[in-house]
């Protein structure tokens, strides 16, 4: 079994010694505090996340810190929250708002659609949209059809989006702050079994904290996290295997119980694509495979998997194999049959190794 | 205990179809003067009366009468008549220029172009309107160049917005007036966070929310009222009802409701009921509701009650579901001859100087139109270069976009 060899390269001006313990809950809410501290433009808004903190606590203490008009309660209208902050942030605001969750981020499409993601193409620049939306993504909580969803393909196919998916607190802060400080409209997507702890799949064991974790170190003080930067954290010469959010602690347990040399990668930032990082690597392994919670059909594996054929074709010793959720709305009893587990990525890193 | 009947779907007719004679007897029109003007300061509980009437200045002679009247000056007067015209002008010329296949698109503002035309002279400079695709009066009236605006329709070269947006759909930040977009009633909550950020920061500047009445039925104008209510920011919130969404009439959006501004009541908001195609009336109760902004009072929500006296678009043929000659019986008749008749009752204007005046206004927008047409239209001349094509998606272009670019050549 070869050694791990896991690198923890995180593009900073300068990591303070002095690193905190953080869960990505506090990571996102420490995020928040150092951008309104720093730039008196950043607004957050949405529902439940003024007075109270948060459903999930992503702004507990954020209202009292920086005062109402800085946090504030909204009514339930996702449109009204987006719509707003569209006419904010043409203002000169940078507003971070909240979808509750994820799958709640219909009502608003038209708006993020439409209107974020078009208005500096359309005005030619002279309307801009320099706004985050946060919506807490994916399933692994029993959370059913409407608590579970990754809708992040419905994103990366609108052009002027960037979509993010943080894995960890680390990354988390960092993507956050970037996105907060990004000219262009950002989603960004906080897989929320991942907020107290990493989740690998196993959920007949204990689960994990943060505080045991690398990851879980967090500089307390501004970073930034480039967007469009995908990470390797565990390089391998056998297999590549691309993935983001959940699925990136799931792949990392797979791989180990596999005992195949798999380099992982972390993409974090869907769109704009590290497509570079993705090509070497399949270039040196020859093999690769997807893995996403969303639904396979049309998922943004589809696109990854037509690029690393355009661009690998030579060098691939199999067909690319992707993971994903089943082609069904997310379903409740059923959580664990539907969640890809280890067990499908290791009969997936199997399947591709005999090829 | 009543008989049970199996239920039947209302589905409301406007009372006339082609063929049939226009009439209007059945649409309450009130005298000029006789809507009382309240403090701008007042309960919206205390005025909820305004929603159901229709304010209007300007009476059957011509005559500037009521509390509403005395808003602008002369001077104001025969500019808002010059704006009106060059808008009328504008339109024609542009309309003649898509039936020649120089642009594959436009609408036309007939019968309305008091509203926009008149309400721009209550803001000023940093004050931004979210307007829709039939307030291009609204960047006449703030000295907008022709030019600019026709290079838009003509999607060339001089094309502010690079030849991206579909004709008519103007932007200018400078102007006040945000980038149009092909969605219905977006902008209308847009507005609201406009207004928003403007009480956030404590800057004295205010938004003017516009839509259509078909649009209201859409949620985003539901959201926008919320948002209105609950922050109270300062925001005029303009629904321009002219009786038609394309071929539905506006029965269809309001329903069984007594008018669209009585929407606002349930919402708490102030709201006022305008004649639309009163230049005075318009810019009265434009003033009130930027007075109440100003002063911290919060939001306003307004209806001006007019005709769209021509086609939907270009692409569209009214005949094909009203009266032929209605436009011209609409009893709030033509917003351009109503003013042009109060400036002569006044001795500022005659109808001599008032055709000299059109021929005038129309060489203005015919050299424009030449200049404009100089640099190229739709499918002649200078165009904008398909590079521009891939610029703006971001601030800065990503790599995919780099290489789809190169893809085309550029």
């Amino acid at each position: 079994m070869p050694r791990c060899r896991r690198i923890w390269c995180v593009n900073v001006t300068k990591w303070d010694t002095d690193m905190a313990r953080m869960t990505m809950i506090e990571a996102i809410r420490d995020a928040h505090a150092v951008a309104m501290e720093r730039d008196p433009d950043v607004v957050v808004m949405g529902e439940d996340v003024g007075y109270f903190g948060g459903v999930f606590r992503c702004t507990a203490g954020l209202q009292k810190t920086f005062g109402v008009e800085r946090c504030f309660d909204t009514p339930i209208s996702e449109l009204g929250i987006v719509g707003t902050a569209v006419g904010m942030a043409a203002y000169g605001l940078k507003p971070c708002v909240e979808i509750q969750f994820a799958d709640y981020m219909y009502p608003a499409y038209d708006q993020i659609v439409s209107e974020a993601a078009r208005l500096r193409y359309r005005s030619a620049g002279e309307f801009t949209c320099p706004m985050v939306v946060r919506m807490p993504t994916g399933g692994g909580i029993f959370g059913a059809q409407t608590h579970s969803q990754s809708p992040e393909a419905l994103f990366t196919h609108v052009a002027g989006l960037k979509t993010v998916v943080p894995s960890n607190p680390q990354d988390a802060k960092g993507l956050l702050l970037a996105a907060i400080a990004d000219p262009d409209p950002v989603i960004f997507l906080e897989p929320k079994r991942l907020y107290n702890g990493p989740f690998d799949g196993h959920f007949d064991r204990p689960s994990k904290s943060w505080s045991k974790h690398e990851l879980g170190e967090v500089n307390p003080g501004y970073y930034e996290v480039p967007l469009g930067k995908a990470k390797v954290l565990r390089e391998g010469a056998a297999v590549t295997l691309i993935t983001y959010g959940t699925m990136v602690h799931v792949a990392l347990a797979a791989v180990e119980e596999s005992g195949v040399d798999v380099e992982v990668i972390d993409l974090r930032t869907l769109l704009p694509l590290d497509l570079e990082t993705l090509v070497a690597s399949v270039n040196k392994t020859g093999r690769c495979i997807i893995l996403h919670e969303a639904t396979m059909t049309s998922g943004y594996g589809a696109e990854i998997t037509s690029l690393i054929q355009a661009e690998c074709f030579y060098a691939l010793e199999a067909p690319l194999l992707r993971v994903a959720g089943w082609d069904t709305p997310y379903p409740h009893a059923q959580e664990w049959d539907y969640f890809p587990g280890p067990a499908r990525v290791k009969r997936a890193i199997a399947t591709v190794m005999e090829a | 205990m009543s008989e049970e009947r199996a239920p039947r779907l209302h589905v409301p007719e406007p009372e006339l179809r082609p063929g049939d004679d226009p009439d209007f007897s059945h649409v309450e029109i009130p005298r000029a003067g006789a809507v009382r003007r309240p403090d701008p300061g007042e309960n919206p509980e205390e005025m909820r009366d305004l929603a159901f009437s229709i304010i209007r200045v300007l009476n059957r002679n011509g005559e500037a009468v009521g509390p509403w009247a005395g808003s602008l000056s002369d001077q104001e007067m025969l500019e808002g008549l010059r704006h009106m015209m060059t808008l009328r002008a504008y339109d024609a010329r542009m309309m003649t220029a898509q039936r020649q296949g120089k642009t594959s698109f436009y609408m036309q503002h007939l019968g309305e172009e008091a509203i926009s035309c008149s309400f721009q002279k209550a803001l000023r400079k940093g004050d931004m309107n979210f307007p829709t695709y039939r307030q291009a009066g609204l960047l006449i009236a703030s000295g907008y160049p022709l030019v600019k605006m026709m290079c838009q329709v003509y999607s060339n070269e001089g094309d502010p917005v690079r030849g991206r947006q579909l004709p008519v759909f103007y932007s200018s930040r400078e102007h006040g007036f945000f980038s149009i977009s092909g969605n219905l009633a977006t902008q209308f909550v847009q507005a609201v966070g406009w207004a928003m950020a403007a009480a956030i920061k404590g800057e004295h500047k205010l938004s003017a929310a516009w839509i259509g009445d078909g649009s209201t039925a859409e949620s985003d104008f539901h959201g926008a009222l919320v948002f209105a209510s609950t922050y109270k920011p300062p925001v005029i919130l303009n629904i321009v009802n002219n009786q038609w969404a394309i071929s539905t009439f506006q029965g269809i959006a309001r329903g069984g409701a007594g008018t669209f501004a009585a929407r606002g009541h349930g919402f708490g908001l102030p709201a006022l009921r305008v004649d639309g195609n009163d230049y005075l009336a318009v810019h009265a109760a434009a003033q009130w509701a930027v007075e109440r902004a100003r002063r911290d009072l919060g939001p306003t929500l307004i209806e001006y009650v007019t005709y769209r006296a021509a086609g939907h678009s270009t692409s569209d043929d009214p005949a094909a579901y009203r009266p032929k000659e209605e436009g011209n019986a609409w009893p709030l008749g033509d917003p351009i001859l109503r003013l042009k008749t109060h400036l002569i009752g006044k001795g500022l204007w005659s109808e001599e100087r008032h055709v000299q005046a059109e021929a005038e206004v129309m060489d203005m927008v015919i050299a424009a139109q030449k200049e404009a047409e100089a640099i190229g239209t739709l499918h002649s001349g200078k165009r904008p270069s398909p590079r521009d094509m891939f610029e703006d998606v971001y601030a800065e272009m990503p790599p995919h976009l780099v290489r789809q670019r190169h893809e085309v050549g550029y």
